[in-house]
């Protein structure tokens, strides 16, 4: 059994989330600077390009990349072997959340309440925690800094079997589509098909995180990526919404088993400042 | 598209000039407000009161910036997304208001008012917060400092980048500019 002191946790969070808030992963980096080659709009390769001087004006100054920092949804890992110390496990990583969001210069945006009050907590707490127990002595940790303007043009339909991959195809072109401009084009989109419906947004939340440029290990769903990112890219919405051919970094999908008179979509938009960071405990 | 770069405030020279698409630098003061402060204002004209900033000429940007580190005027400011002050917007387009900064596709009643009254919707890159922050020079509250972030502020810019979404005429390059670049699907 190994002990972990909680304190380390909430220090681990911390840093991640500045990562997270100020240095674009390189991935996301590289596919804007390659879309500054292809996109077909001039007004849309200056967008790119002020993309660009921003990333590297934040990771340089330390700010925040995008003024929204967003709510932290952090995916924990623990390992079965691990035995936390010195504190309860949810309270530290809000804890760490609440660190960095006062120390780093981030923006306070989480309600307490949705519909009647809708006071900011004004810490940033709490954070959503998704925590699985997997073999091991590890903590494995996946900050996700999700920001509102492309959170709010995800969507989630409960296909029928018979409406097969065209159905799929459909609802995801159709979901950023409708997003247009909103979300702050070049989205990531994070894709999850089959499960349940709220393992189906899981699995979607999830790969909003997934390295832009990987493929799905299965060979039909990796060409299904591949179909729906050109299908939105002939969308037209372009670099902030104002016309081009570069709409989509990514589209990355992934499934889980699902009942027989189910194919749940769950569509998840990211903006092109995917924030995530993970690191290991 | 034109490039152009204009002092703040807008004159009605700037506002028959520019059309969907140009791209534009703004140097001088603008205002900023989002959901809460505009819902106040609006409050504030349905008791027949005085506002606590005159926005006539005025330019209003639609962000809530995160908070400034040391050595900074303020901290990343990129706009939020405008449909949200749609609802209060022609009323404050009929008192004068010019010009408007933010993200997104607007009603037709605001554009509409834009035409009746005169007035052009600027898009700043949503998002290209760090580089917006470089280009905001001084930070003031001007109104409701209850608010926070979302707090009326008035902004000294300086070469603020920005592109004309919409203008005077009811041109709208959300609608002018994806039509040119959608291609059949394969
Ligand atoms: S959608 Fe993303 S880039 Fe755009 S304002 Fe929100 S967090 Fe920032």
């Amino acid at each position: 059994m190994r002990q972990i002191p909680v304190s380390q946790l909430t220090e681990k969070i911390k840093q991640l989330i500045f990562t997270a808030s100020y240095e674009i992963g390189p991935d996301v980096e590289k596919a804007v600077q390659d879309a500054m080659k292809t996109e077909a709009s001039e007004i849309g390769r200056s967008v790119l390009c002020q993309l660009c001087e921003n990333y590297q004006i934040a990771r340089e100054e330390r700010i925040a990349i995008c003024q929204d920092t967003g709510m932290a949804v952090i995916f924990i890992d623990v390992g079965q072997d691990v035995h936390f110390t010195e504190g309860n496990f949810e309270d530290a990583v809000h804890e760490g959340v609440r660190q960095a969001y006062a120390e780093g210069y981030l923006r306070k945006s989480v309600v307490k309440e949705p519909i009647f009050d809708r006071k900011n907590t004004t810490d940033n707490t709490p954070a959503v925690i998704h925590t699985r127990l997997v073999p091991g002595d590890q903590v494995h940790i996946l900050i996700t800094c999700k920001g509102f303007g492309s959170e709010n043009m995800s969507a989630l339909k409960m296909l029928v079997p018979a409406d097969g991959v065209e159905g799929v195809k459909k609802f995801i072109v159709e979901t950023a589509k409708k997003a247009g401009p909103n979300p702050c084009p070049p989205m990531i989109i994070g894709v999850g098909v089959g499960g349940t419906m709220e393992q189906a947004a899981l699995i979607a939340k999830r790969m909003t995180a997934r390295a832009v440029g990987s493929r799905n290990a299965h060979p039909q769903y990796a060409r299904l990526e591949e179909e729906v990112l050109s299908a939105i890219n002939c969308l037209g919405i372009g670099p902030a919404g104002i016309g081009g051919t570069t709409t989509a970094l990514a589209v990355n999908i992934d499934f889980a088993p699902t009942h027989i008179a189910g194919l749940p979509v769950a569509v998840n938009i990211c903006c092109h400042a995917a924030r995530h960071a993970e690191g290991t405990l | 598209m034109a490039t152009y770069q204009l002092q703040l405030p807008l004159t009605e020279n700037d506002i028959r000039t520019l059309r969907a698409g140009d791209m534009v630098t703004l140097t001088g003061e603008i205002y900023t407000a989002r959901d809460a402060a505009h819902k106040r204002l609006i409050a504030l004209l349905e008791e027949g009161k005085e506002l606590p900033v005159d926005l006539a000429g005025q330019t209003l940007y639609y962000v809530g910036p995160a908070p400034a580190s040391p050595g900074h005027a303020v901290g990343s400011a990129g706009p939020t997304t405008s449909y949200r002050m749609d609802p209060y917007t022609p009323r404050l387009l009929e008192l004068g208001l010019k010009g408007m900064i933010g993200k997104g596709k607007r009603s037709d009643e605001v554009r509409t008012a834009m035409q009746q009254y005169g007035a052009v919707y600027f898009g700043a890159v949503g998002g290209a917060a760090a580089l917006i922050s470089r280009s905001i020079k001084k930070m003031e509250v001007m109104a409701y400092p209850d608010l926070g972030p979302e707090a009326i502020h008035r902004f000294t810019v300086e070469n603020f980048p920005v592109i004309v979404l919409m203008d005077a005429f009811g041109g709208n390059i959300y609608e002018e500019g994806p039509k040119l670049y959608k291609r059949e699907m394969l």
